[in-house]
């Protein structure tokens, strides 16, 4: 079984984002960027259905490949995925912001070319949180999907997958091919090693451009500014739970 | 301008996430008309029909919607937006799990989370977990946007809409529902509640986080949230995450104890009204958010904390 796993650049998540003062947009210049974490878990979990582990027998997948779209600093959290143990790489090189809908074409025409039976991807990203392109793959796939994953159990021919719900989990099956994205339950992805680290630099990583797939990646949304969230007026320490209570009955919650 | 809401429902009853994005849809201008899709969701439907403001409601029953997946939604949905501009969902896991199929299917660039209407073309969101809100124009001929419920105000009662039926989709579907553990609960949900405590890793056990927290909130009338620390630790379920990744709530009252106030759980509750903090580090991020901040260790301030509650008659 072949599984991709389309992985994104995104800021660290330990990194505060700045707004620009004239409201054009966030300033990213010389901020950590990282794999997003939802797309580590779900390299983590390809992983392990080819090494054995978390469930999975070993070889269950037997080639790994990691996708991304982007600049060509892209090409690190490509290298990232390779590290945990993904075999190769795509790079689709584009430049400046592209929508979950052009990133989903961009993957449509990946699949198409590269034809795996399952494919891994992040539920958001979390810099732009859509929380979309898994989903819009399924739908222009006409494949079925199961989102927000907290544990993937493969069988011939199809997966059965927890999903964390709002009310608690529920389990679905899905026909092969599927598309899957990870919620945070799924694993705990593993600290690459030095030599993975090395070895992952000899590993193949293909340049593609949109145009190749024939997809126009002309954004459809047009930020008109982009501000700082509200800021909470300060607020005070209370010495003890007695005037707590009084502070809460003063503010009419209680 | 003829707007679709998807209706949140468990059949029954109409969840007030419902009547928050009729709302939204109302801020666009047009036509509002509700979408109920589900099994036997008669009395649903018949809720829905009282939302204020709404034209008519679109009844959906079979056995392909009972769990309201998303391949049955987006088969339902997608030919029924020939009639209507937009269709919007609140931003639950139904609802983001389904929206992006539809918005696929109609080559439509969706927009998630919205927090504010502007115009019928304007809209406003949060991006990187609420520290940059980005105001953004969508002049696509049809609109796929998931709204976050929190952001809106409840449409009233009172309305009297029509109910119409429609067909449930046929299927097969390449999916199929297996089993759910959905948890059994009496407090308020998550993020509907007025009030909600929640627990940080502090808690340090299933027992201990229940043992402490149960109470207080059980007093309050509040309902229990999480960090995603005590998730992860297994101190508290899936479904009481808040945060950037997990549930986004707004209540009246919010009393984060033993959370530190990492700005992935931040995201997910400071547009509460008044949040009280408690830990015992003087120096966690949660105090610069926090109204009512009290330093001390959870251990004493919580049981002080229901005494003096009790003394104030709540
Ligand atoms: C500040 C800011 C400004 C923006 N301005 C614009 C703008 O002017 N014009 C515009 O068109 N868009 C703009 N965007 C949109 C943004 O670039 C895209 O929406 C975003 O890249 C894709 O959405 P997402 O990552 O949130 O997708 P999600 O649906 O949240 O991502 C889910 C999963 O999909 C996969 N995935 C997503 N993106 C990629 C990728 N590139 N490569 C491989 N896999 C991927 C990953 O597995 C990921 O975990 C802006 C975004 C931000 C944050
Ligand atoms: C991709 C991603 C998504 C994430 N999404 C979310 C999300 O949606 N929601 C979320 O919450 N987090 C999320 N996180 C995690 C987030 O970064 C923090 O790790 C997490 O919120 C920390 O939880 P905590 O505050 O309970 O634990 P800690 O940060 O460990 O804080 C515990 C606090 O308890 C205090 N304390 C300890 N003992 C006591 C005592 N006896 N009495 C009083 N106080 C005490 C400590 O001083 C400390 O401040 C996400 C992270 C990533 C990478």
């Amino acid at each position: 079984m072949k599984v991709l796993v389309p992985v994104k650049r995104v800021l660290d998540y330990n990194l505060k984002v700045r707004v620009k003062p004239d409201g054009s947009g966030v300033d990213l210049s010389n901020l950590k960027m990282s794999i997003n974490p939802f797309c580590e878990i779900a390299v983590e979990e390809a992983v392990r259905m080819k090494e054995g582990g978390g469930g999975h027998a070993k070889d269950a997948a037997t080639e790994v490949i990691a996708a991304s779209i982007g600049p060509e600093q892209a090409q690190e959290t490509i290298r990232n995925a390779l590290a945990i143990g993904a075999d190769r790489g795509i790079l689709v090189k584009a430049d400046g912001e592209v929508e979950p809908l052009a990133v989903a074409k961009i993957l449509k025409a990946v699949i198409e070319a590269e034809k795996p039976d399952l494919v891994i991807l992040g539920k958001q990203a979390i810099d732009d949180d859509s929380n979309q392109v898994g989903q819009m793959l399924a739908a222009l796939l006409d494949w079925p999907q199961a989102t927000f994953a907290s544990k993937i159990v493969l069988h011939a021919g199809k997966a059965t997958v927890t999903r964390e719900v709002d009310g608690g989990l529920q389990t679905l099956d899905v026909e092969l091919p599927a598309i899957v994205t990870t919620d945070l339950r799924l694993n705990e992805p593993r600290y690459a090693s030095l030599p993975n680290i090395m070895k992952a630099k000899k590993k193949p990583i293909d340049v593609k451009t949109p145009a190749d797939f024939g997809v126009d990646t002309a954004p459809r949304i047009k930020v008109l500014k982009t501000a700082e969230p509200g800021k909470r007026s300060g607020g005070i320490k209370v010495k003890s739970a007695a005037e707590l209570v009084g502070k809460l009955k003063e503010a009419g919650v209680l | 301008m003829a707007i679709l809401v998807v209706a949140e429902h468990d059949n029954t009853n109409v969840k007030d996430a419902t009547h928050k994005v009729v709302t939204a849809a109302k801020a666009m201008g047009g036509d509002v008309d509700v979408l109920v899709a589900g099994q036997n969701a008669g009395a649903a439907a018949a809720a829905a029909a009282k939302i204020e403001g709404v034209r008519k409601v679109l009844h959906a029953d079979g056995a392909t919607l009972a769990k309201q997946m998303a391949e049955p939604l987006e088969a339902l949905i997608v030919p029924l937006m020939s009639g209507y501009d937009a269709v919007l969902f609140p931003a639950s896991t139904t609802g983001k799990n389904a929206a992006p199929r539809v918005a696929a299917k109609l080559d439509v660039m969706q927009l998630s989370g919205v927090i504010g209407v502007e115009s019928a073309t304007t809209f406003v969101r949060p991006i990187y977990a609420g520290n940059a809100i980005i105001t953004v124009e969508d002049n696509q001929a049809k609109k796929v946007l998931t709204v976050q419920p929190t952001a809106f105000k409840a449409a009233g009662e009172g309305g009297s809409a029509s109910v119409e039926t429609t067909a449930a989709p046929a299927g097969p579907f390449k999916s199929a529902f297996v089993s759910e553990e959905m948890a059994k609960s009496d407090r308020p949900e998550l993020t509907a509640a007025k009030r909600v405590v929640s627990g940080g890793r502090a808690l340090g056990s299933s027992e201990e986080f229940h043992r402490v927290l149960d109470p207080l909130a059980d007093k309050l009338g509040a309902a229990v949230g999480a960090s995603r620390a005590a998730v992860d630790a297994g101190y508290a379920p899936n479904d009481y995450q808040v945060g950037q990744t997990g549930k986004v709530v707004a209540p009246e009252l919010y009393v984060a104890v033993g959370i530190s106030g990492a700005i992935q759980h931040l995201a997910g509750m400071k547009d509460s009204k008044v949040i009280v903090a408690i830990n015992k580090d003087e120096e966690a991020p949660i105090f610069q958010i926090a109204d009512y901040g009290l330093v001390a260790d959870y251990k004493t301030a919580v049981p002080e904390l229901m005494d003096e509650l009790t003394k104030a008659g709540v």
